[in-house]
């Protein structure tokens, strides 16, 4: 930690002097990394780290600019005036372009940004109102109290400040509890509205913030160059924004710095060198950072901030101050009927892959589900958790109906799941990947976040996050990446993350594959003091001692169609459930292999 | 606006629409097959069409220096790999292949430049210089990063894009070319002259579609691409070799772009920057057909090539706005359509 604050101090420092010490085409050209690694900024986290990838952040750079160059010119307005302007005119757009693209598949997104800044492009280049491709000019500068910030060192002075409160900014974002679920956005969204994560309205946001950090860009760009043109907003610049996210990676927010520097300082030396092999001008520096690029994507996908962080002092974290739980709803009294299924029933095409399946699931109880591979256990729990839409039949949660409802919805009613493949964001840590699970247990927004203004409700999750792992026997190893722990550890995070969000219903998909002996007797316990504290349990399991020791009754699946209820010891003797687990001839072989075990 | 006028602007938006119908197939193929979003489509348009024009002015196209340095790139790759397998003995193959081939090619179109051949030949020599561009593009560029995600496979293809047409600046220079028509005669059609050009570009887009059809339809290899369309990975399990399908899949995007090129040159001057557009317009028209369906999405090139003929007409300025804008209300359209937003996650 102490080494962190001299290296940062000693940043902040070498910023401030460094108009002071350098000649201006320097100054220059730290002014121009100052504004692209705000708008790479915003791309580190919407590309990089949420995966939605975009090629027209120079269009929202483009319209800031000309929406305050237009006001201030034409209509003479104050440029704090036309920050404001910028700021909404991109918000507006990024709304619109977001709105009919997010839902859809990814590249519809990327393909939409590119034909979008195209068009922008061409835009600003014809409407003799914004002197098409000469642009406008004499655009006034920013005056702070009557003094006008008309030089590039004085520039430097107001770019870097936004710059540097943009990074500050972002990286308190991701490290709070709508920072988490960012980061479950890429590779992991299906779990995360497992949480209760709107992913569509939290992706929306996502790209509305990246453009207002282009947007802001975009207003500095106008008042520091003192004019505007088309030129600047070309598709190439939009290219060379997503390269500067790729080279300097999703992993650090400081990776926007390394990777605009590499880019500009790369791009302003190649003005100076290509010439000389060629006497043509053009873009020949697209040779080179196509090249670097591909090579880049192929050798170090993850770009170069997470090779350099290497090389800097490592703060350790802090295990989250026990804080009182918050105040949670009075679990139902034992018996309540929690879950009723009836009539369920889905297809894959032509596969029927449940059919007219039919169970009810008290508080304190666990019910085992159980059957075949391929019997349709899984379909079932997504549709009861909502991952899946069911075709016929209806799900109520405490009554009430929940089968058309979207998972997220599901979860707010108290209901959580685990994932028969681990669905963990496997660079997070442990304890931020469970903290997803309380996501719904906070509600302050990403402005707060931004300003850390949301640390006592942060507490409060994390701490409640901390509780769930040492219910799952996990409180040694919050700090570690969730995927560097053995697949058995992984299947406890999975069930502390749906511990965190204190439901009164679990989900759990085979939470015992891969335990050890020990390991399953501690799931075996804790599942045991969850059902004493009131939840209800539903339990997918292969591992028949494990089920038929826990569980209060059985369903018993096969192609899709219940063909058995009851208790362990009903349904162990059978004959139909004996059969379909051994195919034909029942035997004494079958009776023995469906007894539970006493331990070994 | 006269009706003479509409049946003008019509019949030149299904010319040009003919040809983005040609590549929004490419990119829809490319796709389907690789999961490859493949922007630099349009770079084996503008290399045919700029490789036509050079050889019609008795330069050697540039294009020969793209050709021998990517074949000697893939040689090295292949070499690499061939030794790290101890099988030297695959070598004199590679060495024939990747380092001989581009050389004889390139012999070739030298001396094409230095005769005044046919029309015809030379397009012969275009072809035999850009096609193979896609098979070695998929090789360098794609096929180490098969298995990563669409997106960054997405960014790939904007990094082979940039290297592609800033090889195209080095090669051909900024200055654009316009190759001669196949025929130069005009056909009176009540009150339309139609451009013999114009007949040639429709007519021949309309034989490729048709060769895909069969292809598609009627051969092992055709039905093997489908497969691996549909599915990936039961295609590989059935033996299916994914690279393969991959470096078919471009060798026909190489040809229809190669086809394009040579096309649309006569009736458009074409810069070394015109790929990028182009593929665009192909791209839109791929969307407007839903991204899935062949027949639609040609329709929806075709209805590009018209939007774009009738507003250069009434808006010349803002066309190109006004066809890229046009994404929007097809994408909201689509948005609608499917009534669950899609919550996916990218493969890690």
């Amino acid at each position: 930690m102490r080494a962190q604050a001299v290296l940062a101090a000693a940043l902040l420092l070498a910023t401030a002097a460094a108009p002071l010490a350098l000649p201006e085409f320097y100054v220059t050209l730290l002014n121009y990394i100052g504004l692209a690694t705000l708008v790479t900024l915003g791309l580190v986290v919407m590309t990089g780290v949420a995966g939605i990838v975009s090629f027209g952040q120079q269009a929202f750079v483009g319209i800031a600019a000309y929406a305050t160059a237009g006001l201030t010119t034409l209509a003479g307005l104050s440029p704090w005036a036309g920050l404001v302007a910028s700021l909404a005119a991109t918000a507006a757009s990024a709304l619109l372009l977001g709105a009919v693209t997010l839902r859809l598949s990814g590249h519809y997104l990327a393909i939409a940004t590119i034909a979008w800044g195209v068009a922008i492009y061409y835009l600003f280049g014809n409407l003799p109102l914004l002197g098409q491709y000469s642009g406008i000019d004499n655009v006034p500068p920013v005056s702070l109290g009557g003094w006008a910030i008309d030089s590039g060192r004085e520039s430097y002075y107001l770019i870097w400040t936004f710059t540097a409160a943009a990074l500050v900014a972002e990286r308190n974002l991701l490290a709070s509890r709508l920072g988490r679920a960012i980061r479950a956005l890429r590779f992991r969204a299906v779990m995360a509205e497992s949480c209760g994560v709107d992913t569509a309205s939290l992706k929306l946001l996502v790209f509305v913030h990246a453009a207002l950090l282009a947007g802001l860009a975009g207003w500095l760009h106008a008042h520091f160059l003192r004019f505007v043109s088309p030129h600047a907003f070309g598709i190439n610049a939009g290219i060379d924004y997503l390269f500067m996210a790729v080279i300097g990676g999703a992993a650090e927010v400081w990776g926007a710095l390394v990777g605009a520097s590499i880019m500009t300082i790369l791009k302003e030396w190649l003005k100076d060198w290509l010439p000389a092999f060629s006497q043509r001008s053009g873009n020949y520096e697209t040779v080179v950072f196509g090249v670097l690029m591909l090579l880049l994507l192929h050798r170090a996908r993850d770009g170069l901030a997470p090779v350099l962080a290497r090389l800097l002092p490592e703060g350790a974290r802090q295990r989250p101050a026990q804080v009182a739980a918050p105040a949670r709803e009075a679990p139902p009294p034992a018996g309540t009927v929690l879950l009723e299924v009836h009539g369920l029933g889905k297809r894959f095409g032509g596969l029927v892959a449940v059919r007219d399946l039919s169970f009810a699931m008290n508080a304190g109880e666990i019910l085992g589900l159980i059957g075949p591979n391929g019997a349709g256990k899984t379909t079932v729990f997504n549709l009861v958790g909502g991952a899946l839409a069911a075709d016929e039949g209806e799900v109520r949660l405490k009554g009430s109906r929940i089968d058309r409802l979207p998972s997220r919805e599901i979860a707010r009613r108290g209901l959580r799941r685990t994932f028969q493949q681990v669905h963990l964001v496997s660079r997070m840590s442990v304890l931020d990947n469970v903290a997803i699970g309380a996501h719904l247990r906070g509600g302050r927004g990403a402005l707060a976040a931004m300003l850390r203004a949301e640390r006592d409700e942060e507490r409060t999750l994390l701490s409640e996050a901390a509780r769930a792992l040492d219910r799952v026997g996990l409180g040694e190893h919050l700090f570690e990446p969730a995927g560097s722990l053995p697949l058995g550890s992984q299947r406890a995070v999975e069930i502390a993350r749906a511990l965190a969000g204190d439901p009164q219903v679990l989900l759990l998909d085979e939470p015992a594959a891969g335990l050890r002996y020990g390991e399953k007797r501690a799931l075996a316990a804790l599942l045991d003091r969850l059902r004493a504290e009131g939840l209800g349990i539903l339990l997918v399991e292969h591992d028949m001692e494990f089920v038929m020791g826990l569980a209060d009754r059985l369903v018993v699946m096969d192609f899709g169609e219940k063909m058995a209820e009851g208790l362990p010891d009903e349904v162990r003797r059978d004959p139909a459930v004996i059969e379909a687990y051994l195919g034909g001839e029942a035997g004494d072989r079958g009776q023995k292999n469906l007894k539970p075990e006493t331990g070994s | 606006m006269s009706a003479d006028i509409v049946l003008w602007l019509v019949q030149d938006g299904i010319t040009t629409g003919a040809i983005y119908a040609l590549l929004a197939l490419a990119l829809l193929l490319v796709f389907a097959v690789t999961r490859i979003i493949f922007v630099p489509q349009g770079e084996f348009v503008s290399y045919a069409a700029l490789s036509l024009g050079m050889l019609q002015t008795g330069q050697t196209p540039g294009t020969v220096w793209v050709l021998i340095a990517g074949g000697a790139i893939v040689a090295v790759l292949e070499g690499a790999s061939a030794l790290a397998r101890r099988e030297p003995a695959r070598l004199a193959r590679i060495l024939a292949v990747y380092v001989a081939g581009p050389l004889a090619i390139a012999a070739l179109a030298r001396w094409g430049a230095a005769h005044a051949l046919g029309l015809w030949a030379q397009m012969a020599i275009v072809a035999a210089l850009v096609v193979p561009l896609g098979p070695l593009l998929y090789r360098i560029a794609y096929r180490p990063l098969a298995d990563a995600s669409v997106l960054v496979l997405f960014i790939v293809s904007m990094a082979a894009h940039y290297v592609l047409s800033g090889l195209g600046l080095v090669i051909f220079g900024g200055e654009g070319l316009r190759t001669n028509p196949i025929s130069e005669a005009r056909f009176d059609v009540g009150v339309l002259k139609i451009g013999a050009q114009s007949v040639w570009v429709a007519g021949a887009s309309l034989v490729c579609m048709i060769a895909l059809w069969l292809f598609f339809e009627h051969t092992l290899v055709g039905k093997a691409l489908r497969a691996t369309a549909i599915n990936r990975v039961g295609a590989r399990l059935a033996g299916i070799p994914a690279g393969l399908t991959g470096s078919i899949a471009f060798v026909l995007a190489a040809a229809i772009g190669a086809a394009s090129g040579v096309l649309i040159s006569p009736i458009a001057t074409i810069y070394y920057d015109s790929g990028l557009m182009i593929s665009l317009k192909g791209f839109v028209g791929a969307i407007l057909g839903g991204m899935a369906s062949y027949p639609l999405a040609a329709l929806g090139a075709l209805g590009v090539g018209l939007i774009e003929s009738f507003s250069s007409f009434w808006a010349s300025a803002l066309k190109e706005t006004i066809v890229f804008t046009l994404i929007i209300p097809v994408l909201l359209w689509r948005s609608l359509a499917s009534r669950h937003p899609a919550v996916e996650d990218e493969e890690e």
